[in-house]
């Protein structure tokens, strides 16, 4: 059975290290938040100027001053505290950020991913997703397999125009977790119950399979 | 130094057709409502925006969309606006689209006397297209070049009328660089103290970088995304 959107966002879950501070964009990787796994203490940075994001509000208690990088309004945690844009991108720039997750249209089998623009249909802007992707060491893109259309976004070369150039380290989408090294996709994991042979056929870039491929803990 | 002018329209003076301005705010977060207002009214025309979105359809600069008083913006995100995106691709209205990180930074690099920098953000990609890249620390960076405005718009929580000024939560974002890249520095505030008010340990933009303020009314603060949680 491939994953719904909440399980790719549990499996992402599953990569938090204690201590780290995270960024998660728009979508898929904001559900991330709520399944960290117990004993991990992340703090999450919103690029909008926020560290330690908590839940949403209670219906009543919004705060319009009081928004997330997707314009949703949040709550903070304590500890919390609020900053610039320059200061922010400070944060992500200058590596102070341990992991990024955020969505795709397409990655490449070297790394590259696009995000921001489908030529003369869809021009929403990158908003700060080319600085995320240029200094994150450690980018996780949480995606489905294919698009609308049925094809792959697991591509050779991306099609779209580019957000950043050889950075994506893994690809967790409804089928498989993949880790990019040397130029290819290695799959990791399946999704359970999910065949290689589906994997396989689904990925239009490179791929390595080893000869064991276990089944994601959920 | 007494910086407050009595009205948004005293603010606004010396605003001509043709200027480049800074406007902050992310979103609809923080953003200046009675001076987007004063500039519809004015009816100010072929003005280059600076600002990190372009509003939403009937809200924020929005507005100035509407009216067709903006010629070119400089953004790094435009999703939200029906009329923009029309406007884009049928060609009437120029658009810049930059890294959220760069445009920050170049507001900040333009106010503090810094003409240029390298940054990874957007190597390889079009945005890079054009512009100088070298190598630091084994890594391509391209050249971003500081941004001023004739006027930069900001709006805080809290001003002084010495100009200080203090932010309320995610609503800093972008106003303290702008406030220091404006050739004029414009606040517009929720609530005008009189100096020695504020503490200066607590203060985001010093007076220095804001040459008018004014306190603004009937704030709207409206919400884009209004997301909650049930309670249990």
């Amino acid at each position: 059975m491939a994953l719904d959107k909440i399980g790719i966002a549990k499996r992402i879950a599953q990569e938090l290290q204690n201590g780290w501070y995270v960024n998660l964009g728009i979508g898929i990787p904001t559900l991330v938040a709520n399944y960290i796994p117990s004993g991990i203490e992340v703090e999450f940075q919103s690029e909008n100027g926020v560290l330690g994001m908590g839940p949403f509000p209670f219906d009543g208690e919004e705060d319009a001053d009081l928004i997330n990088a997707g314009k949703q309004t949040i709550t903070t945690l304590p500890g919390a505290a609020f900053f610039d844009s320059a200061t922010s991108f400070a944060m992500i720039r200058g590596q102070h950020v341990q992991l990024t997750v955020l969505g795709a249209m397409e990655v490449s089998q070297n790394g590259d991913i696009a995000n921001w623009k489908i030529p003369g249909k869809m021009v929403k802007g990158m908003g700060g997703a080319m600085d995320l992707v240029a200094s994150a060491d450690n980018i996780i893109v949480a995606m489905m397999h294919s698009n609308k259309a049925g094809e792959s976004k697991l591509l050779i070369n991306c099609s779209l125009p580019l957000t950043g150039v050889a950075c994506v380290k893994k690809v967790v989408t409804e089928l498989a977790v993949l880790s990019i090294i040397d130029g290819a996709f290695h799959l990791i994991e399946r999704a359970p119950g999910v065949s290689v042979e589906e994997i396989i056929a689904k990925t239009e870039g490179r791929l390595i399979v080893p000869e064991f491929v276990p089944e994601m803990q959920l | 130094m007494n910086k407050v002018v009595d009205n948004v329209t005293d603010a606004l003076i010396g605003i001509q057709d043709g200027m480049t301005i800074m406007l902050g705010g992310f979103g609809l977060c923080g953003i200046p409502e009675n001076s987007i207002g004063e500039l519809v009214r004015k009816g100010t025309k072929r003005l280059t925006c600076i600002s990190n979105n372009a509003g939403v359809d009937g809200f924020g600069l929005g507005l100035l969309l509407e009216t067709k008083q903006i010629k070119k913006m400089i953004s790094s995100y435009v999703g939200e606006n029906d009329e923009f995106e029309r406007q884009m691709l049928s060609g009437e209205l120029e658009v810049d689209l930059i890294p959220q990180g760069s445009l920050a930074e170049r507001c900040r690099a333009g106010g503090a006397g810094i003409p240029a920098f390298y940054t990874p953000a957007g190597f390889g990609t079009e945005i890079a297209e054009g512009k100088e890249v070298r190598i630091y620390n084994g890594k391509p960076h391209i050249l971003e070049e500081a941004l001023t405005a004739d006027f930069a718009i900001v709006k805080a929580w809290k001003g002084d009328t010495a100009g200080n000024l203090v932010y309320k939560a995610a609503a800093r974002n972008f106003n303290p660089l702008m406030a220091m890249a404006g050739k004029i520095t414009i606040a517009e505030v929720e609530e005008l103290l009189p100096v020695g008010a504020l503490d200066p340990n607590e203060i985001h933009t010093p007076g220095i970088f804001v040459q008018r303020i004014f306190q603004g009314k009937e704030f709207e603060k409206r919400i884009e995304q209004r997301t909650v949680r049930k309670r249990d």
